[in-house]
C-alpha cells in the first residue's frame, strides 16, 4: 500500500476495533442471512417450478399455434407419435411424450361429470409428468391397453366411484361425431393439484385417438428437460428440428403456466420485504459508526483543511473508510454464506412438517439450496449499495465544516 | 508570492451579546523571507491575524494581498489550494494525524498535491532526516515526544517548500531546550530556504530569535521594530 490516504482510511477504521467489529459483524451477519435465504429462495422456487411442471405441463409443449389460447380438438398437430419419436431420436432425449385431449361428459351409476380426458402414451408419460407417480389406488395405465383409465381422487369421490368400477364417456371428436366409449377405473391419483384431482383423467393415447376419431393427431408433444436451466437451449435446439413449421409452435413452459410465474413474483416481493429491512438496519449501523466517526475527528479534518484538503477529499476519505468496512463485510459474508450453502447443498433443509407435505404431494422432503452468481451476490451487493448510501450523510456533512470551527471542535 | 500586505483588516467576534475585536484595522507589510513574530498577550488578536492571512478565517473588511493575490476574495477552492501549495501551517498542539507514521503525516500533503510515491517518500526521508528526526520516521505521534511531533509538523509544513510559514504558539507545549531546538531550526530553514516565517507567540525566549518583533494589544499592533 504506497498509497497514504488508503492506510489512513485503513487504520482509521480500528482506531474504535470494537466499533468497527459490530458493523462488519452486522454485515457479515447479514450477508450470511441474505445469500443462505435467498439460495434457499431460488432453490425451493427451481422446486416448485419442477414439481408443478413435472405434475403435468412438462417444460415445453408443441401445439398447435392456436391451442393455448383456444382448446379446441381441431386445432391439433399431425403425425404427433411419429414427431415425437422424430424429437428423441435426434435430441437423445427420451422425456419427449405425445398427448392428445377432449372434454367429455363422463357418467357413473350415481353421477355424471364434466371432466378433461387426455389421451397419452403411458409407457412415457412418466418421463414428463409425476402424475402417473401419484396413484394412490390402483396402478396406472398399461401401454397398449384399450378401456381404462385413470382419474383424480376429487373426481372419483364426486362421481362416486372406486377401481375396477366402470364410467361411460361422452364427447365430441375431431370431426364433430360423437365420441363416446365405456372405461375401467384402473387408478385415482392425488396430485394435491386442485384441478387435476377434480376434473383430468388419462387414458391410453391410442384409444383416445380411436375413440375421438383423431387418426395419428394429438395436440400436445410434452416434454420435460433434465434441468430447469437447460429448457432455453432445449427450446431452440427444438426450434432449429422443427425448421419454422408454421403448423406447430413450442410453447414455453412460462405461457403454459403463467400463474407460476406470477407466484413466484409475489414471493420474491413480499420476501424482498424483510430483506430491505435487513438492509436498512445494516445501513443505519453503518450510518451511526461513520457519523460517530467523522464526530470524533472533527478536529482532525479541520487541520487536513487548513492543510489545504478540499471537502471532496474528506469526503472520498470517508467513503473509502466505508468502502473497506464494506468490503470486510462483504468478503466475510459471502464466505459464512458459502459455507452454510456448501453445508445444506449436501443435507438439505427441511422444517417440521415438511416430510408429511412432501410425501402427500410426491415432493422432495428436503430443498436444497440453489448457489448460483445472483443468489451470492445480489443481497451482499444490496447491502454494500445501502452501507455507501449510508455513509453520504456523514460524509456530505464535510462540506460544512470550515477549517477553525473544525480545528476549535473539543 | 510571498510578501504579505495587509490593509485596514477588521475582525469581530460575537461571544453572547458581546463583540469582541479580534482585529481592529490592521495595516501590515511583511517582505519576502522575512522572520517575523507577533507577540502580545491571550486576546491580543495574533492568532486572528495569522488565520486571516492563511485564509483560515475571512475578515469582516479589509484587503489581505499575497503578492498579487487578494486572499479575502479567494473562493473556497482556490484557497484551500493556496494553502496546499504555498502556505506551511505549525499549531500550538502540532495537530499530527494520529494513525499515520511520522514519514506518512509528512508524506500525505505532497500525496494531496498529487507528487508520486517515490518522490515524496525520499522527499519526506530528507527533511525528517534534516529535522533531525532520522530513525523516527515509522513512530506514530503517540510514540514521539512533544518536540518530535512539533519537528514532524514543521517538517510536514516545510516540506514542499511553501512560500510563508506561520506558526502558531509553536513552543507553547515544550519545554525550553524543545523550544530552543525548534526556534533553531525555524531559523535554519528561514536562512537557507528563504521561506517567509510569522510566528506568534507571548514566549519571550522565541521573541529573542525573531529579526522583527510585531507587538500587538486589543486587536491592534502597538509596535513593529527590526531586531
Amino acid at each position: 500500500m504506497r498509497d497514504v490516504t488508503l492506510r489512513m482510511a485503513w487504520r482509521n477504521l480500528w482506531r474504535h476495533w470494537r466499533r468497527t467489529w459490530l458493523t462488519v459483524g452486522a454485515m457479515i451477519f447479514s450477508n450470511g442471512l441474505l445469500i443462505f435465504a435467498m439460495s434457499l429462495q431460488f432453490g425451493s422456487y427451481d422446486m416448485m417450478i419442477d414439481n408443478s411442471l413435472q405434475a403435468y405441463s412438462g417444460h415445453l409443449q408443441l401445439q398447435h399455434p392456436r391451442y393455448l389460447d383456444e382448446p379446441k380438438m381441431r386445432y391439433a398437430v399431425d403425425d404427433i407419435t411419429a414427431t415425437g419419436a422424430r424429437l428423441r431420436r435426434e435430441l437423445g432425449l427420451e422425456s419427449i411424450s405425445a398427448r392428445a385431449a377432449g372434454f367429455a361428459l363422463a357418467s357413473s351409476e350415481e353421477r355424471s361429470y364434466g371432466l378433461q380426458i387426455i389421451g397419452v402414451d403411458p409407457a412415457r408419460e412418466p418421463l414428463v409428468s409425476t402424475l402417473p407417480g401419484l396413484v394412490k389406488q390402483g396402478r396406472y395405465l398399461e401401454p397398449g391397453v384399450a378401456g381404462e383409465i385413470v382419474i383424480g381422487a376429487v373426481l372419483a369421490r364426486n362421481l362416486k366411484v372406486k377401481t375396477g368400477d366402470e364410467l361411460t364417456f361422452i364427447g365430441s371428436g375431431f370431426d364433430d361425431s360423437f365420441a363416446a366409449g365405456i372405461v375401467r377405473v384402473v387408478g385415482i391419483f392425488e396430485s394435491g393439484i386442485a384441478d387435476l384431482d377434480r376434473a383430468l383423467a388419462q387414458v391410453d393415447l391410442a384409444y383416445f385417438q380411436e375413440v375421438f376419431a383423431m387418426q395419428e393427431r394429438g395436440h400436445s408433444l410434452t416434454v420435460r428437460a433434465q434441468h430447469i436451466d437447460d429448457v432455453e437451449s432445449l427450446q431452440a435446439k427444438i426450434a432449429t428440428l422443427l425448421d419454422n413449421n408454421e403448423s406447430t409452435l413450442l410453447r414455453h413452459w412460462d405461457e403454459l403456466q403463467p400463474g407460476l410465474r406470477q407466484a413466484i413474483q409475489a414471493d420474491m416481493a413480499s420476501n424482498s420485504f424483510m430483506y430491505i429491512v435487513l438492509i436498512v438496519l445494516v445501513a443505519f449501523s453503518v450510518l451511526n459508526t461513520q457519523l460517530m466517526s467523522v464526530l470524533e475527528r472533527t478536529r482532525e479534518f479541520g487541520t487536513m483543511m487548513a492543510l489545504g484538503l478540499q471537502p471532496g477529499r474528506l469526503a472520498r476519505l470517508v467513503m473509502l473508510e466505508t468502502a473497506l468496512m464494506t468490503a470486510l463485510g462483504l468478503v466475510l459474508g459471502i464466505v459464512v454464506g458459502l459455507i452454510i450453502n456448501l453445508y445444506l447443498s449436501r443435507v438439505g433443509f427441511s422444517y417440521p412438517g415438511m416430510d408429511e407435505v412432501a410425501l402427500k404431494f410426491n415432493l422432495p422432503e428436503r430443498i436444497y439450496p440453489a448457489i448460483s452468481v445472483a443468489s451470492m451476490t445480489l443481497g451482499p451487493a444490496a447491502v454494500a449499495v445501502g452501507s455507501l448510501l449510508a455513509a453520504l450523510y456523514p460524509a456530505l456533512r464535510l462540506y460544512l465544516l470550515t477549517p477553525i470551527e473544525a480545528m476549535r471542535a473539543v | 508570492m510571498s510578501s504579505i500586505r495587509c490593509r485596514q483588516l477588521c475582525k469581530t467576534f460575537k461571544q453572547g451579546d458581546e463583540i469582541i475585536t479580534g482585529l481592529d484595522h490592521i495595516d501590515l507589510d511583511i517582505d519576502e523571507g522575512e522572520f517575523v513574530c507577533l507577540s502580545g498577550p491571550s486576546g491580543s488578536g495574533k492568532t486572528t491575524l495569522l488565520n486571516a492571512i492563511g485564509g483560515l478565517d475571512t475578515p469582516d473588511s479589509g484587503e489581505i494581498h499575497m503578492g498579487d493575490i487578494r486572499v479575502d476574495q479567494l473562493e473556497r477552492g482556490p484557497l484551500a489550494d493556496m494553502r496546499l501549495h504555498h502556505i506551511g501551517f505549525v499549531f500550538q498542539a502540532y495537530n499530527l494525524i494520529p494513525v499515520l507514521t511520522a514519514q506518512e503525516n509528512v508524506e500525505f500533503v505532497m500525496e494531496v498535491q498529487g507528487m508520486a510515491a517515490s518522490e515524496r517518500a525520499q522527499k519526506a526521508r530528507d527533511i525528517l532526516k534534516e529535522v533531525g528526526l532520522e530513525g523516527m520516521e515509522d513512530r506514530r505521534p503517540a510514540q514521539l515526544s512533544g518536540g518530535q511531533q512539533q519537528r514532524v509538523a514543521v517538517a510536514r509544513a516545510i516540506v514542499s517548500h511553501p512560500d510563508l510559514v506561520l506558526a502558531d504558539e509553536p513552543t507553547a507545549n515544550l519545554d525550553s531546550v524543545s523550544a530552543g531546538h525548534l526556534m533553531g531550526l525555524f531559523q535554519e530553514l528561514n536562512q537557507h530556504h528563504k521561506i517567509t516565517f510569522v510566528i506568534s507567540t507571548h514566549d519571550k525566549r522565541v521573541m529573542r530569535y525573531a529579526r522583527r518583533l510585531i507587538k500587538m494589544q486589543d486587536g491592534k499592533i502597538i509596535g513593529d521594530e527590526a531586531q
